[in-house]
């Protein structure tokens, strides 16, 4: 799994952060999401896939 | 054994957040997604903001790209409106009079403006819900210099208000409230929106509308509007009406089937089930929320999406439930589970970001605390008898609004959310 982020697009609302904190976050001065680890293993995939579908503004891409 | 599909109705996030989760969830027959827009699914949000500010253009609002939306096998019924529902056959009608028997229903319909009456008939006076309209308010707005009367200061109003002025538009805001947005967000957060609109240019007023002023001659969009009349008698001369009065829920296409429950949005249960097989999500759906009790609907994004996937979930574990052979085998049996989110919204005026987390609305006890008026850093408390049920963050670093998230998630008194609050914004 790859991830790709459209950061023009984020609106801060900081969901992927609380799902899967190990591979999301957010920039101190805007809340923008920032990527941690845009390759990241198995066990995350899961909670990467649910980040993706519930992210409001459609941010986070995955590629296989 | 079943050849019957699922279908989804609406084609906006709730109903596309649902038609993905259905197929994730397992669901591998056949599934039609319906929707009375011809585009396809596109964000709303933005509409108000960067569509309409013009730093975006529509192509930017899809929420799937072609690409995205193939692999999931589709039946995309776009330009289409259902218009009836049999909940007992679960049997939709389609405005071409096309009847679908389906294995099970959401509903995702969403909303629609309010308007005035005779607005219809006037060339300047506009509505935004949808793409199209924020297009034609847009194409109003090029050129700087008009004259805009924003109708309705909640969320929309504000919103739009704010992307006027930064486009050096002469804007006025006029609401029944006279504190914009108190109702989402009580009088201390309004009054520093208004302190900011007011710095920026805009005037506000109190008020309500009586009617329209036009001019003789009219054109193919209808007769040209010149002015608004208040109900005190006073005219506001304008080039352009936004009426930004809120919304009906779509539930007019169901009012025939008295199975259902339509008062205010489509009422469901805790499942967001609204009948057997029958599910809703998003804007329209009114449920049991579990933790905050009182039926709940929600116009809000974040909710859009995290109620189709529920609706979902929920809508496969019932039918897996009715006939276990037809349940996936590679899928493990989903169990329906209550929907309770803690709610969220945001919006964005000018460079301020509100968040909010729980029920901010229809607090009897709100404490707003101003951190730093310069920065705008405000935090603010909501309750209801005692109880602690929203916060809303404006202008605070991530870290202490998902720590504000964490303690709102599950109402709690009023003093100990006091404390919690306190500490979770005393650091940087």
């Amino acid at each position: 799994m790859k991830i790709t982020i459209d950061a023009d697009k984020c609106c801060a609302a900081g969901q992927c952060v609380l799902i899967a904190p190990e591979v999301f976050d957010q920039r101190d001065e805007d809340g923008v999401v920032v990527v941690l680890d845009d390759a990241p293993p198995a066990d995350q995939h899961d909670a990467v896939r649910e980040a993706a579908a519930i992210c409001p503004a459609a941010v986070i891409e995955l590629h296989a | 054994m079943t050849a019957l599909p699922l279908a989804v109705v609406g084609a906006s996030a709730a109903g596309l957040a649902a038609a993905e989760a259905l197929r994730r969830f397992g669901w591998t027959g056949p599934l039609t997604l319906i929707g009375d827009e011809a585009h396809l699914p596109y964000d709303r949000p933005p509409l108000s903001k960067q569509l309409l500010h013009g730093t975006w253009e529509a192509e930017r609002l899809l929420l799937r790209s072609t690409e995205q939306l193939d692999p999931l096998g589709l039946d995309l019924r776009l330009g289409t409106r259902a218009t009836g529902l049999d909940a007992a056959t679960r049997t939709l009608t389609l405005d071409g009079g096309e009847r679908l028997r389906c294995a099970g229903v959401i509903i995702a319909t969403g909303v629609a403006a309010r308007t005035l009456p005779g607005a219809a008939d006037i060339d300047g006076v506009l509505t935004l819900r949808t793409l199209d309209d924020a297009l034609a308010l847009r194409a109003r707005m090029t050129g700087g210099g008009r004259r805009l009367v924003v109708v309705g200061n909640g969320v929309l109003g504000c919103e739009a208000a704010a992307v006027a002025r930064e486009l050096g538009h002469e804007v006025t805001l006029i609401g029944r409230d006279p504190v914009p947005m108190s109702r989402a967000v009580g009088p201390g957060v309004g009054a520093l929106l208004a302190e900011e609109h007011r710095a920026r240019g805009v005037r506000l007023l109190t008020g309500a509308v009586d009617g329209f002023e036009t001019e003789p001659g009219s054109t193919d969009e209808g007769a040209r509007l010149t002015g608004v009349r208040l109900a005190d008698g006073s005219l506001l001369p304008a080039d352009t009406v936004l009426l930004a009065i809120g919304s009906e829920p779509a539930v007019g296409w169901l009012r025939g089937e008295t199975a259902l429950d339509t008062t205010d949005g489509l009422r469901c249960d805790a499942y967001c089930a609204a009948a057997p097989g029958i599910y809703a999500a998003g804007d329209v759906a009114r449920w049991d929320h579990p933790v905050h009790g009182a039926p709940l609907r929600f116009e809000h994004r974040m909710n859009a999406t995290e109620q189709g996937m529920a609706a979902a979930r929920n809508l496969l574990a019932e039918l897996a439930a009715e006939t276990p052979q037809s349940a996936a085998p590679d899928t493990p049996a989903q169990e329906r589970r209550p929907f309770a989110p803690v709610p969220y919204f945001w919006s964005d005026q000018y460079g301020i970001k509100l968040q909010a987390y729980g029920l901010t609305a229809g607090a009897d006890q709100v404490e707003t605390t101003v951190i730093d008026p310069a920065e705008h850093r405000t935090v603010a408390l909501y309750g209801r008898g005692g109880t602690a049920t929203g916060v809303l963050a404006a202008g605070l670093p991530p870290r202490q609004v998902r720590a504000l998230r964490a303690v709102i998630a599950t109402p709690l008194p009023w003093e100990e959310a006091r404390e919690r609050v306190r500490a979770a914004t005393a650091a940087g």
